[in-house]
């Protein structure tokens, strides 16, 4: 028997062995496996086939489970009509720089909050956890306000990547990540860099960073994966067809486009974040349960 | 340590004191330094805090009590909380979205705490259905709602859902197109997108609670129900509670699911949400000002409903 975690749940190990619970055992676990593998992985077997069929085929009644007479033409018109390839490439492109600007940006200020400690360093933090309480659709006006006209500076970000790059810097959550991950480095480790003559830049670049690997790991999963799947705020601040993202390029579309065609788009729109996902499945685990959530 | 300040002024040089006034004067540049380090490596995402949520939260109050017309901004008072709360869909949004909260109450707040609790229970197969529970998570919600749409909800028996429905002889619907099947549909399809993280976070509380507690409730002569009842619930409740309010206040915000299944208002208004409202208003009716009134509502109704909720559970602790 597999017994990784080893400790008492629910049913004792005891139980599970014995005749009858054994088999009750097993046959639950095929029910759910089943089941489970049906509801999640059923509609998205649907979505990749389904996109195969013709258009008379979908419309028919009852549908086939394996596509008839499959056409992955389909997918060569989502990927030609929609411009799939520069769609993907833009918002491969601001996934990537958002990552940069929160890990240099948040892990500098989650250091100075953790170890550097300035005055009003526990204000600045309290204001900026405080944002998490803020409904994001209550912020979404007067932040498009904002990024068509910068205050002091007077400048317009739309169509300009800095219009996602820099709004995903402010992330309290993440920042609290670091900061807690920061926390838990020994004091004696900073001091006796001190001692070697190290300055703040310098302690956090070798001593620091390397440490915390994990937790730039998973905060640089959800940094990616916000942008990836963000919608609305992509919408607003990218409104020329040659800066969309490819979630809203593919929603511009659907209403002039055969349907197959667009499922075929959303299908190819979502292989990245799946292929993403199952790569790092670990460390998303993780990141989720460990690392957010505790006591 | 290198002083660096100037020599002291207006005392006696050479006197007794000069010596502590160097070093508090060497100790009070070196914390200045040591603060302007500090600001240094904070000041980045400070900017960005500012720009973009600070600043915009005083701006959206602000703006809720200005009219800008022709480039020219007036002080209007509360002429767009009346213009606002006199839009025909004002209440109907707040129905159908305290409605949709509800419902998905009931199937997205329990579903996932049960799928947590048989989860654990397993020995076998474990990282796979974990993978799989969170897979549509993964998925951008704008390609999950395309596949609800035209392939799951399909009002015709071609549709996945009527189907199935079809096959097992139970009544099929016109699901988006019907105004009473819009919300259970819409909810249907947010929870199947977003259950994922809650089972995962649950699933990290229940491995936290210690073996000893069952051991001891079945020797009580507890069954497996009363177990979860004494045991498993009492000793997840502060994450019960802290995620019930984060789902509450996250499913409020529904907006994407009525966007892109039911193109916006759906069949007779039956998916028209606020958070819809304040986008059309704020995008297509180009009255920001009324957009960012109603952001302003949304935000005191759920900070009240949160500061309520916390004090309430507060109180039971």
């Amino acid at each position: 028997m597999a017994q990784d975690s080893g400790g008492r749940t629910l049913i004792s190990p005891a139980q599970l062995r014995r005749g009858r619970s054994k088999v009750v055992y097993w046959i639950l676990l095929f029910a759910v496996v089943a089941g489970f593998t049906l509801v999640f992985l059923g509609p998205l077997y649907w979505m990749v086939t389904g996109a195969l069929k013709s258009g008379q085929e979908i419309a028919q009644t009852p549908p086939t489970l394996v596509p008839n007479d499959p056409r992955p033409q389909n997918y060569a018109d989502a990927w030609t009509n929609l411009n799939l390839a520069k769609l993907l490439f833009n918002t491969f492109y601001y996934a990537t720089g958002a990552l940069l600007f929160q890990l240099v940006l948040d892990t500098a200020a989650a250091y100075a909050l953790s170890k550097l400690r300035p005055v009003l360093g526990n204000l600045i933090l309290g204001l900026m956890l405080a944002t998490l309480m803020i409904p994001a659709m209550v912020l979404i006006v007067p932040q498009y306000v904002t990024v068509i006209d910068l205050p002091i500076l007077h400048l317009n970000l739309l169509d300009s990547p800095f219009a996602i790059w820099l709004p995903a810097v402010a992330n309290a959550f993440n920042i609290f990540l670091l900061k807690r991950f920061f926390d838990a480095i020994p004091e004696d480790l900073m001091a006796a860099a001190t001692i070697d003559g190290a300055g703040p830049l310098r302690t956090l670049w070798s001593i620091v960073l390397p440490i915390s690997r994990p937790i730039l790991g998973v905060v640089s999963i959800f940094a990616v994966t916000a942008v990836w799947k963000d919608f609305l705020w992509p919408k607003l601040v990218m409104p020329s067809p040659e800066t969309r993202t490819v979630s809203v390029g593919i929603y511009a579309f659907s209403a002039g486009t055969p349907m197959n065609v667009v499922v075929a788009a959303a299908v190819i729109a979502a292989v990245p974040t799946i292929v993403f996902f199952l790569i790092f499945q670990k460390n998303i685990m993780s990141g989720l349960t460990s690392g957010s959530l505790k006591g | 340590m290198a002083l660096t300040t100037a020599p002291g002024t207006g005392r006696q040089p050479g006197s007794r004191q000069s010596l502590p006034d160097r070093r508090s004067r060497a100790r009070l540049g070196r914390r200045v330094r040591d603060n302007v380090t500090g600001h240094a490596f904070l000041i980045g995402a400070m900017l960005c805090f500012a720009l973009f949520a600070w600043y915009p939260m005083i701006r959206g109050v602000v703006m809720s009590f200005q009219r800008t017309r022709r480039g020219e901004t007036t002080w209007v008072g509360w002429d767009n909380y009346v213009r606002i709360v006199n839009d025909p869909s004002f209440w109907t949004a707040w129905k159908n979205t305290v409605y949709f909260t509800l419902l998905a109450l009931v199937l997205g707040y329990v579903v996932p705490f049960a799928v947590a609790i048989v989860l654990n229970e397993f020995r076998h197969a474990k990282g796979y259905l974990r993978v799989l529970v969170y897979l549509p998570v993964m998925l951008p919600p704008a390609s999950a709602l395309f596949l609800f749409k035209f392939y799951v909800y399909d009002p015709s028996d071609a549709g996945l859902f009527n189907a199935i429905f079809r096959a097992l002889h139970l009544p099929t619907s016109e699901w988006m197109q019907s105004s009473t099947m819009t919300m259970p549909a819409m909810v249907i399809a947010s929870t199947w997108m977003n259950m994922g993280g809650a089972v995962l976070i649950y699933l990290a509380a229940l491995q936290n609670i210690p073996g000893e507690l069952y051991e001891a409730a079945e020797l009580d002569g507890a069954g497996i129900w009363r177990r979860i009842v004494n045991v498993t619930i009492p000793q997840t409740r502060l994450i019960l509670t802290l995620m019930a309010m984060l789902q509450i206040v996250a499913t409020m915000q529904l907006f994407i699911e009525p966007l892109i299944l039911a193109n916006g208002a759906g069949t007779q208004d039956a998916a028209t949400s606020v958070a819809y409202l304040i986008y059309q208003h704020g995008f297509f009716q180009n009255d920001l000002n009324g957009a960012a009134a109603l952001g302003v509502i949304m935000l005191v109704a759920l900070g009240g409903f949160s500061a309520v909720y916390a004090r309430l559970a507060a109180r039971q602790d």
